[in-house]
Protein backbone atom coordinates (compact mmCIF):
# COMPACT_ATOMS: atom_id res chain seq x y z
CA UNK A 1 0.00 0.00 0.00
CA UNK A 2 2.89 2.46 0.68
CA UNK A 3 4.79 1.98 -2.02
CA UNK A 4 1.76 2.57 -4.35
CA UNK A 5 1.16 5.91 -2.62
CA UNK A 6 3.80 8.46 -4.35
CA UNK A 7 3.18 6.56 -7.51
CA UNK A 8 -0.75 8.07 -7.10
CA UNK A 9 0.37 11.08 -6.37
CA UNK A 10 3.37 11.22 -8.94
CA UNK A 11 0.07 10.37 -11.50
CA UNK A 12 -1.81 13.41 -10.17
CA UNK A 13 0.48 15.81 -10.31
CA UNK A 14 1.21 15.08 -13.80
CA UNK A 15 -2.69 15.32 -14.98
CA UNK A 16 -2.86 18.56 -12.95
CA UNK A 17 0.64 19.85 -14.50
CA UNK A 18 -0.84 19.12 -18.15
CA UNK A 19 -4.16 20.63 -17.53
CA UNK A 20 -2.36 24.16 -15.75
CA UNK A 21 -0.62 25.89 -18.28
CA UNK A 22 -4.24 25.75 -20.54
CA UNK A 23 -6.04 26.66 -17.74
CA UNK A 24 -3.81 29.90 -17.10
CA UNK A 25 -3.73 30.73 -20.72
CA UNK A 26 -7.71 30.53 -20.78
CA UNK A 27 -7.50 33.37 -17.83
CA UNK A 28 -4.65 35.49 -18.75
CA UNK A 29 -1.48 35.35 -20.89
CA UNK A 30 1.92 35.64 -18.36
CA UNK A 31 0.25 37.29 -15.94
CA UNK A 32 1.21 35.95 -12.18
CA UNK A 33 -1.70 36.99 -9.77
CA UNK A 34 0.91 36.28 -6.63
CA UNK A 35 3.31 39.26 -7.85
CA UNK A 36 0.11 41.64 -8.99
CA UNK A 37 -1.07 40.79 -5.13
CA UNK A 38 2.61 42.13 -3.17
CA UNK A 39 2.63 44.87 -6.17
CA UNK A 40 -0.95 46.53 -5.29
CA UNK A 41 -0.01 46.25 -1.70
CA UNK A 42 3.42 47.99 -1.80
CA UNK A 43 1.54 50.90 -4.02
CA UNK A 44 -0.77 50.87 -1.15
CA UNK A 45 2.91 51.07 1.31
CA UNK A 46 4.18 53.87 -0.72
CA UNK A 47 1.67 55.87 -0.90
CA UNK A 48 1.10 55.66 2.84
CA UNK A 49 4.77 56.23 3.15
CA UNK A 50 3.84 60.28 2.09
CA UNK A 51 0.41 60.28 3.57
CA UNK A 52 0.60 60.49 5.56
CA UNK A 53 4.05 59.43 7.10
CA UNK A 54 5.96 61.71 5.61
CA UNK A 55 3.82 64.33 6.14
CA UNK A 56 3.84 63.66 9.74
CA UNK A 57 7.33 63.00 9.86
CA UNK A 58 8.13 67.07 8.75
CA UNK A 59 4.84 68.22 10.77
CA UNK A 60 6.00 67.45 13.67
CA UNK A 61 9.60 69.21 13.01
CA UNK A 62 8.53 72.35 12.50
CA UNK A 63 7.15 75.26 14.67
CA UNK A 64 3.34 74.85 15.98
CA UNK A 65 2.02 77.60 13.13
CA UNK A 66 3.31 75.91 10.34
CA UNK A 67 2.00 72.51 10.86
CA UNK A 68 -1.06 72.92 8.67
CA UNK A 69 1.53 74.31 6.07
CA UNK A 70 3.91 71.60 5.39
CA UNK A 71 0.54 68.72 5.72
CA UNK A 72 -0.95 70.71 3.35
CA UNK A 73 1.98 71.20 0.67
CA UNK A 74 2.78 67.19 1.18
CA UNK A 75 -0.82 66.48 0.51
CA UNK A 76 -1.02 68.70 -2.45
CA UNK A 77 1.72 67.21 -4.21
CA UNK A 78 0.55 63.74 -3.89
CA UNK A 79 -2.50 65.43 -5.55
CA UNK A 80 -0.90 67.55 -8.02
CA UNK A 81 1.77 65.03 -9.19
CA UNK A 82 -0.47 62.00 -9.77
CA UNK A 83 -2.52 64.07 -12.03
CA UNK A 84 0.77 64.87 -13.71
CA UNK A 85 1.59 61.23 -13.91
CA UNK A 86 -1.33 60.41 -15.82
CA UNK A 87 -0.90 63.32 -18.40
CA UNK A 88 2.46 62.92 -19.19
CA UNK A 89 5.06 61.46 -16.16
CA UNK A 90 4.45 57.83 -16.78
CA UNK A 91 5.29 58.40 -20.74
CA UNK A 92 8.83 60.23 -19.97
CA UNK A 93 9.83 57.97 -17.59
CA UNK A 94 9.12 54.76 -18.86
CA UNK A 95 7.67 55.58 -22.20
CA UNK A 96 8.24 53.68 -25.74
CA UNK A 97 10.65 56.47 -26.94
CA UNK A 98 13.86 54.97 -28.11
CA UNK A 99 15.99 57.88 -26.54
CA UNK A 100 18.30 57.28 -23.97
CA UNK A 101 17.26 60.85 -22.45
CA UNK A 102 13.22 60.13 -22.23
CA UNK A 103 10.69 57.89 -22.78
CA UNK A 104 9.08 60.46 -25.62
CA UNK A 105 4.80 61.10 -25.40
CA UNK A 106 3.41 58.10 -26.53
CA UNK A 107 2.25 56.75 -23.67
CA UNK A 108 0.62 60.72 -22.43
CA UNK A 109 -2.74 59.93 -21.02
CA UNK A 110 -1.91 55.93 -20.40
CA UNK A 111 -2.30 55.85 -24.25
CA UNK A 112 -2.29 52.30 -25.28
CA UNK A 113 -2.64 50.94 -21.06
CA UNK A 114 -5.81 49.09 -21.06
CA UNK A 115 -6.96 46.59 -18.56
CA UNK A 116 -5.05 43.35 -20.24
CA UNK A 117 -1.66 45.32 -21.08
CA UNK A 118 0.71 43.58 -19.17
CA UNK A 119 4.34 45.02 -17.81
CA UNK A 120 6.68 41.59 -17.06
CA UNK A 121 4.04 39.39 -15.51
CA UNK A 122 1.90 42.12 -13.39
CA UNK A 123 -0.65 44.66 -14.98
CA UNK A 124 0.72 48.25 -16.37
CA UNK A 125 -2.09 50.10 -14.68
CA UNK A 126 -0.24 47.76 -11.07
CA UNK A 127 3.17 49.05 -12.42
CA UNK A 128 2.43 52.19 -13.34
CA UNK A 129 0.63 53.18 -9.79
CA UNK A 130 3.50 51.81 -8.18
CA UNK A 131 5.78 53.65 -9.63
CA UNK A 132 3.21 56.65 -9.19
CA UNK A 133 3.79 57.03 -5.57
CA UNK A 134 7.77 57.13 -5.71
CA UNK A 135 7.12 60.17 -8.26
CA UNK A 136 4.92 61.52 -5.24
CA UNK A 137 7.47 61.16 -2.43
CA UNK A 138 10.18 62.69 -4.34
CA UNK A 139 9.12 65.99 -4.08
CA UNK A 140 7.52 65.59 -0.91
CA UNK A 141 11.35 64.48 0.24
CA UNK A 142 12.44 67.92 -0.66
CA UNK A 143 9.36 70.05 1.39
CA UNK A 144 11.67 69.54 4.48
CA UNK A 145 14.42 71.88 2.90
CA UNK A 146 11.91 74.92 2.20
CA UNK A 147 9.26 74.58 5.01
CA UNK A 148 8.13 77.28 7.13
CA UNK A 149 8.87 79.97 4.37
CA UNK A 150 7.81 79.47 0.84
CA UNK A 151 4.84 80.47 -0.78
CA UNK A 152 1.88 77.89 -1.13
CA UNK A 153 1.45 78.65 -4.84
CA UNK A 154 5.07 78.94 -5.51
CA UNK A 155 5.87 75.50 -3.55
CA UNK A 156 3.16 73.94 -6.15
CA UNK A 157 4.60 75.56 -9.38
CA UNK A 158 8.36 74.22 -7.87
CA UNK A 159 7.30 70.63 -7.34
CA UNK A 160 5.50 70.61 -10.91
CA UNK A 161 8.88 72.16 -12.39
CA UNK A 162 11.05 70.06 -10.37
CA UNK A 163 9.48 66.57 -10.92
CA UNK A 164 8.71 67.28 -14.64
CA UNK A 165 12.33 68.16 -15.38
CA UNK A 166 14.34 66.47 -12.82
CA UNK A 167 12.48 63.72 -11.95
CA UNK A 168 10.64 62.02 -14.60
CA UNK A 169 13.98 62.25 -17.03
CA UNK A 170 15.98 60.28 -14.06
CA UNK A 171 13.45 58.00 -13.77
CA UNK A 172 13.93 56.95 -17.40
CA UNK A 173 17.71 56.71 -16.93
CA UNK A 174 17.95 54.55 -14.40
CA UNK A 175 14.72 52.29 -14.88
CA UNK A 176 13.51 53.49 -18.00
CA UNK A 177 16.34 52.33 -20.72
CA UNK A 178 18.01 55.91 -20.43
CA UNK A 179 21.89 55.92 -20.54
CA UNK A 180 22.44 55.00 -16.71
CA UNK A 181 20.68 52.16 -17.13
CA UNK A 182 22.94 50.88 -20.35
CA UNK A 183 26.13 51.91 -18.06
CA UNK A 184 24.50 48.98 -15.58
CA UNK A 185 23.71 51.02 -12.70
CA UNK A 186 21.94 48.98 -10.38
CA UNK A 187 19.05 51.22 -8.62
CA UNK A 188 17.12 48.55 -6.93
CA UNK A 189 14.60 50.84 -5.68
CA UNK A 190 15.56 54.50 -6.44
CA UNK A 191 18.84 55.45 -4.00
CA UNK A 192 19.46 57.54 -7.06
CA UNK A 193 16.46 58.63 -8.65
CA UNK A 194 14.50 59.35 -5.05
CA UNK A 195 17.00 60.21 -2.51
CA UNK A 196 19.91 61.70 -4.33
CA UNK A 197 17.35 63.39 -6.77
CA UNK A 198 15.48 64.67 -3.55
CA UNK A 199 18.48 65.35 -1.32
CA UNK A 200 20.18 67.42 -4.14
CA UNK A 201 17.12 69.22 -5.12
CA UNK A 202 16.64 70.12 -1.36
CA UNK A 203 20.35 71.80 -1.32
CA UNK A 204 19.86 73.77 -4.26
CA UNK A 205 16.54 75.01 -3.72
CA UNK A 206 17.59 76.09 0.19
CA UNK A 207 20.35 77.64 -1.01
CA UNK A 208 18.16 79.81 -3.65
CA UNK A 209 15.38 80.54 -1.01
CA UNK A 210 17.85 81.68 1.18
CA UNK A 211 17.57 80.64 5.15
CA UNK A 212 14.07 80.99 7.55
CA UNK A 213 14.75 84.47 9.83
CA UNK A 214 16.49 83.77 13.18
CA UNK A 215 18.68 80.88 11.13
CA UNK A 216 20.72 79.96 12.41
CA UNK A 217 19.77 80.16 16.29
CA UNK A 218 17.86 78.24 19.08
CA UNK A 219 14.48 79.16 18.58
CA UNK A 220 13.40 76.97 15.33
CA UNK A 221 13.22 73.38 17.30
CA UNK A 222 10.46 71.05 16.34
CA UNK A 223 7.22 71.66 18.00
CA UNK A 224 5.96 68.04 18.52
CA UNK A 225 8.08 64.95 18.76
CA UNK A 226 5.00 62.35 19.56
CA UNK A 227 4.30 63.62 15.78
CA UNK A 228 7.60 63.03 14.34
CA UNK A 229 7.76 59.26 15.88
CA UNK A 230 4.21 58.59 14.50
CA UNK A 231 5.58 60.01 10.99
CA UNK A 232 8.76 57.74 11.35
CA UNK A 233 7.21 54.90 11.93
CA UNK A 234 4.82 54.72 9.16
CA UNK A 235 7.94 55.53 7.21
CA UNK A 236 9.68 52.36 8.49
CA UNK A 237 6.55 50.21 7.71
CA UNK A 238 5.73 51.79 4.24
CA UNK A 239 9.29 51.15 3.13
CA UNK A 240 8.95 47.85 3.04
CA UNK A 241 6.74 48.11 0.28
CA UNK A 242 9.05 51.05 -1.33
CA UNK A 243 12.50 48.56 -1.13
CA UNK A 244 10.60 44.52 -1.07
CA UNK A 245 8.03 46.19 -4.14
CA UNK A 246 10.76 47.13 -6.03
CA UNK A 247 11.12 43.41 -6.72
CA UNK A 248 7.97 43.60 -8.59
CA UNK A 249 7.72 40.26 -7.67
CA UNK A 250 6.71 37.64 -5.02
CA UNK A 251 10.06 36.05 -4.33
CA UNK A 252 13.29 35.35 -2.90
CA UNK A 253 14.85 38.79 -3.90
CA UNK A 254 11.74 40.47 -2.31
CA UNK A 255 11.93 38.79 0.99
CA UNK A 256 16.33 39.46 1.17
CA UNK A 257 15.58 43.02 0.55
CA UNK A 258 12.83 43.21 2.93
CA UNK A 259 14.84 41.79 5.77
CA UNK A 260 17.89 43.70 4.87
CA UNK A 261 15.59 47.04 4.81
CA UNK A 262 14.64 46.24 8.15
CA UNK A 263 18.24 45.31 9.92
CA UNK A 264 20.13 48.57 7.91
CA UNK A 265 16.89 50.71 9.61
CA UNK A 266 17.50 49.66 12.73
CA UNK A 267 21.65 49.39 12.72
CA UNK A 268 21.08 52.87 11.46
CA UNK A 269 18.72 53.68 14.32
CA UNK A 270 21.70 51.98 17.36
CA UNK A 271 24.45 53.82 15.51
CA UNK A 272 22.60 57.41 16.18
CA UNK A 273 21.58 56.65 19.29
CA UNK A 274 25.01 55.56 20.94
CA UNK A 275 27.11 58.67 19.29
CA UNK A 276 24.39 60.90 20.98
CA UNK A 277 25.09 58.69 23.93
CA UNK A 278 28.56 58.90 24.14
CA UNK A 279 28.59 62.36 23.27
CA UNK A 280 26.06 64.11 24.99
CA UNK A 281 25.11 61.16 27.79
CA UNK A 282 21.78 60.59 26.62
CA UNK A 283 20.56 59.46 23.60
CA UNK A 284 17.40 61.53 21.74
CA UNK A 285 14.41 61.23 20.38
CA UNK A 286 15.06 62.42 16.96
CA UNK A 287 18.09 60.98 16.87
CA UNK A 288 17.05 57.76 16.91
CA UNK A 289 14.10 58.35 14.32
CA UNK A 290 16.66 60.16 11.80
CA UNK A 291 18.85 57.53 12.28
CA UNK A 292 16.34 55.17 11.47
CA UNK A 293 15.47 57.05 7.96
CA UNK A 294 19.56 57.65 7.34
CA UNK A 295 19.32 53.34 7.65
CA UNK A 296 16.55 53.05 5.62
CA UNK A 297 17.62 56.07 2.68
CA UNK A 298 21.15 54.18 2.52
CA UNK A 299 19.32 50.42 2.10
CA UNK A 300 17.62 51.52 -0.47
CA UNK A 301 19.59 51.07 -4.02
CA UNK A 302 21.39 48.24 -2.36
CA UNK A 303 19.07 46.11 -0.91
CA UNK A 304 18.50 44.12 -3.89
CA UNK A 305 21.42 43.22 -3.46
CA UNK A 306 23.12 42.93 0.02
CA UNK A 307 22.93 40.70 2.43
CA UNK A 308 21.72 40.38 6.17
CA UNK A 309 25.50 40.74 7.39
CA UNK A 310 25.96 43.39 4.76
CA UNK A 311 22.90 45.50 5.97
CA UNK A 312 24.26 45.66 9.19
CA UNK A 313 27.44 47.07 7.50
CA UNK A 314 25.25 49.72 5.33
CA UNK A 315 23.10 50.97 8.36
CA UNK A 316 26.38 51.46 10.46
CA UNK A 317 28.20 53.76 8.34
CA UNK A 318 24.36 55.45 7.14
CA UNK A 319 23.84 56.17 10.50
CA UNK A 320 27.91 57.39 10.82
CA UNK A 321 28.00 59.92 7.59
CA UNK A 322 24.42 61.16 8.11
CA UNK A 323 25.74 62.03 11.95
CA UNK A 324 28.45 63.64 10.72
CA UNK A 325 26.26 65.35 8.06
CA UNK A 326 23.81 66.56 9.86
CA UNK A 327 26.20 67.98 12.46
CA UNK A 328 29.43 69.03 10.99
CA UNK A 329 28.86 69.09 7.15
CA UNK A 330 25.86 71.12 7.94
CA UNK A 331 27.24 74.07 10.45
CA UNK A 332 29.92 74.29 7.71
CA UNK A 333 27.54 75.01 4.73
CA UNK A 334 25.29 77.10 6.75
CA UNK A 335 22.65 76.74 4.27
CA UNK A 336 18.92 76.33 6.23
CA UNK A 337 18.18 73.21 4.93
CA UNK A 338 15.55 73.04 7.68
CA UNK A 339 14.68 69.23 7.94
CA UNK A 340 17.40 67.99 6.96
CA UNK A 341 16.69 66.92 3.38
CA UNK A 342 20.40 66.84 2.08
CA UNK A 343 22.18 65.24 5.01
CA UNK A 344 19.91 62.39 5.38
CA UNK A 345 18.49 61.17 1.95
CA UNK A 346 21.63 62.71 -0.30
CA UNK A 347 24.54 61.97 1.30
CA UNK A 348 24.31 58.12 2.18
CA UNK A 349 23.12 56.92 -1.05
CA UNK A 350 26.11 58.84 -2.80
CA UNK A 351 28.87 56.50 0.14
CA UNK A 352 26.65 53.75 -1.19
CA UNK A 353 29.20 52.64 -4.31
CA UNK A 354 31.39 51.88 -1.67
CA UNK A 355 29.16 49.56 -0.35
CA UNK A 356 29.48 45.80 -0.66
CA UNK A 357 26.71 45.56 -3.60
CA UNK A 358 29.42 47.85 -5.40
CA UNK A 359 31.88 44.69 -5.38
CA UNK A 360 30.24 43.81 -8.62
CA UNK A 361 28.19 46.62 -9.85
CA UNK A 362 27.74 50.15 -8.96
CA UNK A 363 25.01 51.30 -7.15
CA UNK A 364 25.29 54.81 -7.35
CA UNK A 365 26.08 57.71 -10.05
CA UNK A 366 29.23 58.38 -8.33
CA UNK A 367 30.44 55.19 -8.92
CA UNK A 368 28.97 55.37 -12.79
CA UNK A 369 30.71 58.72 -13.12
CA UNK A 370 33.69 57.85 -11.47
CA UNK A 371 34.33 55.00 -13.96
CA UNK A 372 32.86 57.04 -16.98
CA UNK A 373 36.82 56.98 -19.02
CA UNK A 374 37.30 53.13 -18.47
CA UNK A 375 33.39 51.84 -18.50
CA UNK B 1 -9.11 89.54 51.09
CA UNK B 2 -6.00 88.48 49.10
CA UNK B 3 -5.19 86.89 45.44
CA UNK B 4 -2.72 84.10 45.65
CA UNK B 5 -0.67 83.49 42.83
CA UNK B 6 1.73 80.36 43.25
CA UNK B 7 3.71 79.10 40.46
CA UNK B 8 5.24 75.71 41.03
CA UNK B 9 6.52 72.49 39.16
CA UNK B 10 3.52 70.87 36.84
CA UNK B 11 3.66 68.07 38.70
CA UNK B 12 2.90 69.80 42.00
CA UNK B 13 -0.19 70.65 41.68
CA UNK B 14 -2.27 68.17 42.48
CA UNK B 15 -0.54 68.26 46.20
CA UNK B 16 -1.28 71.88 46.05
CA UNK B 17 -4.74 71.33 45.32
CA UNK B 18 -5.30 68.72 48.27
CA UNK B 19 -3.35 70.68 50.86
CA UNK B 20 -5.59 73.88 49.84
CA UNK B 21 -8.93 72.01 49.86
CA UNK B 22 -7.92 70.28 53.20
CA UNK B 23 -7.88 73.91 54.21
CA UNK B 24 -11.55 74.78 53.03
CA UNK B 25 -10.12 76.56 49.82
CA UNK B 26 -13.20 75.92 47.43
CA UNK B 27 -11.48 77.13 44.58
CA UNK B 28 -8.66 77.85 42.35
CA UNK B 29 -7.69 78.71 38.75
CA UNK B 30 -4.90 76.57 37.35
CA UNK B 31 -2.76 78.18 33.95
CA UNK B 32 -0.17 76.10 32.09
CA UNK B 33 3.01 78.49 31.75
CA UNK B 34 6.46 79.11 31.17
CA UNK B 35 9.18 80.76 32.41
CA UNK B 36 12.30 81.08 34.50
CA UNK B 37 13.66 82.00 37.79
CA UNK B 38 17.21 81.03 39.25
CA UNK B 39 16.83 77.71 37.55
CA UNK B 40 17.35 79.56 34.09
CA UNK B 41 16.59 77.11 31.44
CA UNK B 42 17.72 73.51 30.21
CA UNK B 43 19.20 72.37 27.06
CA UNK B 44 17.63 70.36 24.56
CA UNK B 45 19.17 67.71 22.06
CA UNK B 46 18.07 67.57 18.84
CA UNK B 47 19.93 65.82 15.91
CA UNK B 48 23.40 66.01 17.30
CA UNK B 49 22.94 69.34 18.35
CA UNK B 50 22.11 71.11 22.03
CA UNK B 51 19.59 73.90 22.11
CA UNK B 52 19.55 76.48 25.40
CA UNK B 53 15.45 76.08 26.08
CA UNK B 54 15.06 79.52 28.21
CA UNK B 55 11.31 79.09 29.57
CA UNK B 56 10.56 76.09 31.51
CA UNK B 57 6.96 74.89 31.51
CA UNK B 58 5.28 75.93 34.85
CA UNK B 59 1.89 75.49 37.03
CA UNK B 60 0.40 78.91 38.05
CA UNK B 61 -2.76 78.79 40.40
CA UNK B 62 -4.37 81.62 41.47
CA UNK B 63 -6.70 81.25 44.78
CA UNK B 64 -8.32 84.24 46.35
CA UNK B 65 -9.08 83.63 50.13
CA UNK B 66 -10.19 85.65 53.47
CA UNK B 67 -7.26 87.74 54.96
CA UNK B 68 -7.40 85.48 57.81
CA UNK B 69 -6.58 82.34 55.71
CA UNK B 70 -4.01 83.63 53.91
CA UNK B 71 -0.71 82.94 56.07
CA UNK B 72 -2.12 79.15 56.39
CA UNK B 73 -2.45 78.96 52.17
CA UNK B 74 1.32 80.38 51.92
CA UNK B 75 2.18 77.58 54.50
CA UNK B 76 0.42 74.89 52.78
CA UNK B 77 1.74 75.96 49.26
CA UNK B 78 4.89 75.72 50.59
CA UNK B 79 4.69 72.64 52.01
CA UNK B 80 2.71 70.87 49.41
CA UNK B 81 4.93 72.01 46.87
CA UNK B 82 8.63 72.04 48.01
CA UNK B 83 11.24 69.34 46.39
CA UNK B 84 14.16 71.14 47.67
CA UNK B 85 15.53 71.49 44.25
CA UNK B 86 15.83 74.08 42.47
CA UNK B 87 12.74 75.20 40.25
CA UNK B 88 10.35 74.58 42.90
CA UNK B 89 8.70 78.69 42.20
CA UNK B 90 7.57 81.53 43.91
CA UNK B 91 4.41 82.81 45.46
CA UNK B 92 2.87 86.20 45.14
CA UNK B 93 0.67 87.84 47.48
CA UNK B 94 -1.77 91.07 46.28
CA UNK B 95 -4.63 93.12 47.62
CA UNK B 96 -7.78 92.19 46.20
CA UNK B 97 -10.15 94.39 46.29
CA UNK B 98 -13.67 93.00 45.27
CA UNK B 99 -14.39 89.31 44.47
CA UNK B 100 -18.50 88.42 42.96
CA UNK B 101 -20.46 85.69 42.66
CA UNK B 102 -21.95 85.91 38.88
CA UNK B 103 -24.54 84.00 39.58
CA UNK B 104 -25.75 85.35 43.07
CA UNK B 105 -24.36 88.68 42.96
CA UNK B 106 -22.68 88.21 46.36
CA UNK B 107 -19.82 89.87 46.84
CA UNK B 108 -16.69 89.88 49.54
CA UNK B 109 -15.90 86.97 51.48
CA UNK B 110 -19.12 85.18 50.82
CA UNK B 111 -18.47 84.84 47.27
CA UNK B 112 -15.49 83.16 48.08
Amino acid sequence: MRAKKPITKLLWSSLLLLLLPSAALAQDAGLDTGNTSWILTSTALVLFMTLPGLSLFYAGLVRTKNVLSVLMQCFAIAVVISILWLLVGYSIAFGPAESAFWGGLGKALFNGVVVDSLSGDIPETVFASFQMTFAIITPALIVGAFVERLKFSAMLLFSVLWTLVVYFPVAHWVWGGGWLMERGLIDFAGGTVVHVTAGVGALVVALVIGPRKGFPGGNLLPHNMTMSFTGAAMLWVGWFGFNAGSALAANGSAGMAMFVTHISAATGALTWMAIEWFKFGKPSGLGAITGMVAGLATITPASGSVGPAGALVVGLCGGLVCYWATTTMKQKLKIDDSLDVFPVHGVAVWWAPSSPASWSQPTSVSSVVMDWPTA
Amino acid sequence: MKLITAIVKPFKSDAVREALSELGVSGMTLTEVKGFGRQKGHTELYRGAEYVIDFLPKAKLEIAVADELTEQVIEAICKAANTGQIGDGKIFVSNLEQTIRIRTGESGNDAL
